[in-house]
């Protein structure tokens, strides 16, 4: 075309980033890329074949992992660990500012090596990946000096393996390995099989940051290799982002193992607009949201709900804004959509938008170009029932629907298994803080959309995985208490004694749900004995029926969420008071129940209502320190109905140090009672009953804690389980909990200290609830 | 090959779009207008690094922002001679040779603007050019002066040749929220205008929020505004890319509206050649082909061409351009 041409016309035309100098560092390694161990490269007998998704020629060879390379890998890590934890957290602080500086020295290498790999926009590897990459090495190097002073009591995990997946290559190898070294831990790293080219650079650059040999190791491979390295005895944590079925695998894989566990899956995310929003500025924020890396972003803003009145006005300047999407060339700097990552991606993104049969499917009125490339759509009219209202698409396929209300607007959002981020535009600050907390997400964005920053955590709840990167909550996944813990041996009940002593009137215990004593449904009881052979009274064995109706109760209990922090305290405060009240009573029923002096135990439990009490309106969120003219607000949030396996040893204390941060925190719970000691639990309801306690706050199910347990696990209407049982049902647990990545906190057979600080404080507290980052940028 | 003239007629709206009528004032519509500013200011932030244009296209891009230009000289100095050579240059705004080599022979500035008292002196410098005179007008730049000489002056203006008229609008209605009054006048002055175009210039520097450079943007259209531009020059803060979005966005709503196509031009502040590339890639990704020509979309600018001529000859050349190389406007 000649200038003058142009000038008639004023097409953009081609603006190609070089891909000389990462094309000359992908030469370099004509012999095949190996794994990076022990600080050097390392081959492998197999290896495969990674790939440009926009053209579909062959970039590198890459090492297969076996399980022999994890197994090597591993073991560098392990050598390195020790030393990479004594280092002091300034040394480390050094080496991982080194690392920042490194990436930002080499950006644009990265950036298009990058591309190449992954098919996302040069735009995007540039200006977004990168240079989040950079910040999260920096942001991690604060935080490695500051560890000790700041978090005395806390040890690195030890060896960490990460998986993570081929949309932010680079990003998420930063995710993992900044927190993981930041803390003293050494780290093995698998790369997705698609992208695994970033991180090879980023290993051979680690060096000139004087990264000690070990303490990073990638083992490249595909879904096995990631497995083998998942499943690997001595790997103490393992942290993983990727699809919510293959973390649901990861987590039966891990159960029962003591692994350490942080799961950031899928999406189906909801983009709100109200109809006083900026509806420009929202249709312009949609593209951020879903075409951006071709839609292939798990917190995508994939599923648009649009208030009714203004949805046809929406719609339709959204089409034109899709219509002027340029999608192409990755490496051209003047595209906005790239390439989707393999055929096989492709294929399954065009199945499920073929498979539509109840909305209107409208696709950009844009060039295509040839090969792995997909157009991006919009599909209106679907309805929550739709299939690919409720399906990660995971590519540029936007579904849309209306809502008439913002109450509407919050059951159509939270109609989902998921539960990872949600946009909200408004521009009334009432609507959109009102309905912040009430989106089941662990990131909200007002006004924005797929904001992200090194100081504030990522993460979902729901099947969208638990924890959270970034941030110091991101760094606590990476790290465990100082305090060494012991075995704790199975405690069983008191066997029914040769001969019988009954004295006193019958009384009947009974479960406690909704605020009501009920009977077992299963209408079955077990006699317990005192240590001395005395009948203390008989305890319901409850079913699954009974852990039905206590979560049903429990749910319609939610208001308790709700209650001011200063409620709640003052409701803890009372349960003490009461509890006081009886503390003679309560005493005896100890004694007589576990043969000890109860004392003790009743003027702990006293002390600990109060510690929670004390806690309900301290345990303070925060606001993040993001590159952003706003606020980023960290709140900590009730996970929602917790069902709780308490400890047997200590029949009352063990009941409330588990019942008194779940409820302080807002959540209401389904307890199970020690097991050999189940009177004291069912003695200490009429103390709830007596204490303005809302009906369905805490209910309690007596029974066998390995069959309720199971039932708990499964709930899928539980959003977390914890055990402090001494039945050996933690595994058990973990493993059922994968029905729906509900969180668990389970005590692996350990004992805890219930008597003393390990018994209460904030690592209750924040089991007891989850962080959802809501990001407010402001500026009129 | 053919020379620019043809180009030249089609620079002002009534040759190839229907003329704003303006409308009678809608105050719902007024009041519904948001306009987000954060979420305008990431926009605005990422489009540099979104689009891009290089080589002959860049070469192209840089020839039509000259097209697209009102040269301006805005000064308490300025001179007859002062004009003469400003107008000199916007008929040959690039040398020769090059426009030459680049084949765009003809080519000239969108518009030479000037105050009342040069407007004469601008017409017969641009005698035989096509070059339309734009006037400030109405008491530019604070628009402060008695209403009626305010009127009397897009007369006067008229009268001497000026083919269009940039007026300035009373701040203090919009700062008020007096939006019927803001209406009346600019509808008044549109009259005054009669034939030649209007543009209003909001002076958003001093609206204080994007919602009233919005609501202003609409209520100056409701009125008959054939452009609407975003400064007087004079403002500390003068054409912004996050002003710029917010007022091309009622331009678009205003015409899924009425059909009606109105102008842009973004003056004070635009000096680089970069710049000028960033905003026309704006305007075709927002607005479209339609606002890359002269009846749609100006530049006002002064320093600009020289930039622009520095770029295109390091685009013949391949080596750094000076200055001095170029002829002075």
């Amino acid at each position: 075309m000649t200038v003058r041409d142009i000038f008639d016309t004023m097409v953009y035309g081609p603006a190609p980033e070089s891909s000389a100098e990462a094309l000359a560092w992908i030469a370099s390694h004509s012999a095949g890329f190996g794994h990076w161990i022990g600080g050097k490269s390392a081959g492998a007998a197999q290896s495969f074949d990674t790939k440009n998704p926009a053209t579909g020629k062959v970039l590198a060879q890459i090492a297969h992992g076996s399980s022999a390379d994890v197994d090597a890998a591993v073991a560098a890590a392990r050598r390195a660990q020790p030393k990479w934890a004594r280092v002091s957290g300034h040394q480390r602080a050094k080496i991982l500012y080194a690392l920042a500086r490194l990436v930002q020295k080499h950006a644009r290498l990265f950036a298009v090596v990058e591309t190449l790999d992954n098919g996302k926009p040069i735009r995007e590897s540039r200006d977004i990946d990168i240079p989040l990459v950079v910040r999260h090495f920096y942001y991690h190097a604060g935080l490695a000096q500051l560890l000790a002073a700041e978090l005395p009591d806390q040890a690195p995990v030890g060896v960490c393996g990460a998986v993570i997946p081929w949309n932010f290559p680079l990003l998420m190898l930063a995710w993992k390995v900044a927190p993981a070294l930041a803390a003293g831990n050494t780290i093995v790293l698998k790369p997705a099989e698609f992208t695994p080219l970033s991180a090879l650079l980023f290993a051979e650059i680690s060096r000139e940051a004087g990264l000690p040999a070990g303490v990073l190791n990638i083992v490249t491979g595909d879904g096995e290799t990631g497995a083998a390295l998942v499943a690997h005895p001595d790997v103490n944590k393992i942290a993983f982002t990727g699809s919510t079925a293959v973390g649901r695998i990861i987590r039966q894989a891990t159960a029962g193992t003591g692994k350490a566990l942080t799961l950031e899956l899928g999406g189906k995310s909801p983009y709100i607009v109200f109809d006083d929003a900026d509806i420009d500025s929202a249709v312009e924020g949609m593209v951020d949201a879903i075409w951006f890396n071709q839609g292939q972003v798990c917190c995508a803003g994939s599923r648009l709900l649009v208030h009714e009145g203004i949805a046809d006005v929406f719609h339709a300047r959204l089409k034109r804004r899709m219509d002027g999407l340029r999608i192409g060339d990755p490496l051209d700097k003047c595209i906005d959509v790239g390439a989707i990552i393999d055929p096989s991606q492709l294929a399954a993104i065009t199945a499920l938008v073929d498979g539509c049969r109840d909305g209107q499917i409208y696709h950009a009125a844009t060039d295509m170009p040839v090969g792995c490339f997909y157009p991006p759509t919009l599909i209106t009219g679907l309805s929550a029932a739709s299939n690919l209202m409720q399906e990660e698409i995971f590519g540029p396929v936007l579904v849309s629907m209306t809502f008439r209300t913002p109450e509407e607007a919050v059951a159509l959002a939270n109609n989902t298994r998921y539960g990872l981020a949600a946009s909200v535009w408004t521009e009334n600050i009432n609507l959109a803080l009102d309905i912040a907390p009430k989106l089941r997400a662990g990131i909200v964005w007002v006004n924005a959309t797929n904001l992200m920053d090194a100081a504030a955590g990522f993460g979902g709840v729901r099947e969208s995985g638990f924890g959270r990167e970034g941030g110091w909550e991101g760094l606590l996944a990476y790290l465990k208490p100082v305090a060494k813990t012991r075995a704790l041996g199975q405690l069983v009940a008191v066997a029914e004694p040769v001969s019988v002593m009954v004295t006193g009137l019958d009384r009947t215990a009974k479960l406690f749900i909704g605020g009501k004593q009920a009977r077992p449904d299963a209408a079955y009881s077990r006699a317990v004995w005192s240590a001395k052979g005395q009948l203390l009274g008989h305890v319901g064995l409850g079913n699954r029926k009974d852990i039905r109706n206590a979560v049903e109760a429990a749910h319609a209990a939610k208001g308790w969420g709700k209650s001011t922090a200063h409620a709640r305290a003052q409701i803890l405060f009372y349960i003490a008071e009461n509890l006081s009240a009886r503390a003679d009573e309560f005493a005896a029923r100890l004694r007589d129940l576990t043969g000890k002096p109860g004392g003790p135990e009743v003027e702990a439990s006293i002390a600990r209502l109060f510690s929670y009490a004390a806690w309900a309106d301290k345990f303070d969120g925060a606001v993040k320190s993001v590159p952003l003219r706003g606020v980023a607000l960290a709140m900590n949030e009730p996970c929602g109905v917790i069902g709780a396996i308490c400890p047997d040893e200590l029949p009352l204390l063990g009941l409330i140090s588990v019942m008194a941060p779940v409820i302080a925190m807002g959540n209401t719970c389904v307890l199970v009672p020690s097991q050999p000691y189940p009177l004291a639990a069912t003695d200490f309801y009429q103390v709830l009953e007596t204490s303005d306690l809302p009906a369905g706050v805490v209910n309690i199910v007596t029974g066998d804690p390995a069959d309720l347990a199971k039932t708990l696990a499964e709930h899928m209407d539980i959003d977390a389980v914890w055990s402090f049982s001494s039945s050996p049902i933690s595994a058990r647990i973990e493993r059922d909990a994968a029905s729906n990545i509900k969180r668990t906190w389970v005590n692996n057979g350990r004992a805890r200290d219930w008597l003393g600080a390990d018994g209460e404080g904030r690592a209750f507290l924040r089991a007891a609830t989850t962080i959802k980052t809501v990001w407010v940028p402001y500026g009129e | 090959m053919q020379t620019l003239t043809t180009t030249a007629k089609t620079q002002l709206p009534q040759l190839t779009h229907a003329r704003n009528p303006g409308m009678p004032l809608d105050l719902d519509w007024v009041a519904s207008v948001q306009a987000n500013t954060s979420a305008i200011e990431r926009r605005a932030a990422s489009l540099p690094g979104r689009r891009s244009v290089k080589k002959q296209f860049q070469a192209a891009w840089l020839l039509k922002a000259v097209s697209l230009i009102d040269l301006t000289t805005l000064s308490g100095d300025d001179t007859p001679g002062r004009v003469q050579r400003l107008c000199a240059k916007a008929r040959q705004p690039v040398s020769q040779p090059m426009l030459e080599r680049l084949g765009l022979q003809g080519l000239t500035t969108g518009a030479v603007c000037v105050y009342h008292d040069m407007v004469e002196t601008a017409v017969r410098a641009l005698e035989g050019t096509n070059i339309p005179v734009a006037a400030v007008s109405t008491g530019f730049p604070a628009g402060l002066s008695p209403l009626h000489l305010r009127i009397a002056e897009i007369g006067c203006s008229v009268q001497a040749g000026a083919r269009e008229i940039d007026i300035v609008i009373s701040r203090r209605h919009a700062l008020t929220g007096n939006w019927q009054a803001l209406y009346d006048e600019t509808a008044e002055m549109r009259a005054a205008c009669g034939e030649a175009h209007m543009k209003a210039i909001l002076a958003t520097g001093e609206l204080g929020t994007l919602r009233n450079v919005a609501r202003a943007s609409l209520v100056c259209m409701m009125a008959g505004a054939d452009f609407i531009k975003t400064s007087t020059g004079k403002e500390p803060v003068n054409a912004t890319l996050p002003v710029t979005l917010t007022m091309i966005r009622c331009i678009r709503d205003y015409q899924d509206r009425t059909g009606i196509k109105v102008g842009y031009k973004p003056a004070g502040g635009i000096a680089k050649a970069k710049d000028a590339l960033v905003y026309l890639a704006l305007m075709k990704d927002e607005l479209g082909h339609a606002w890359l020509q002269p009846d749609l979309f100006r530049f006002g600018a002064s320093s600009l061409l020289g930039d622009i001529e520095r770029q295109l000859e390091h685009y013949l050349t391949g080596a750094y351009s000076a200055a001095n190389r170029h002829a002075m406007g």
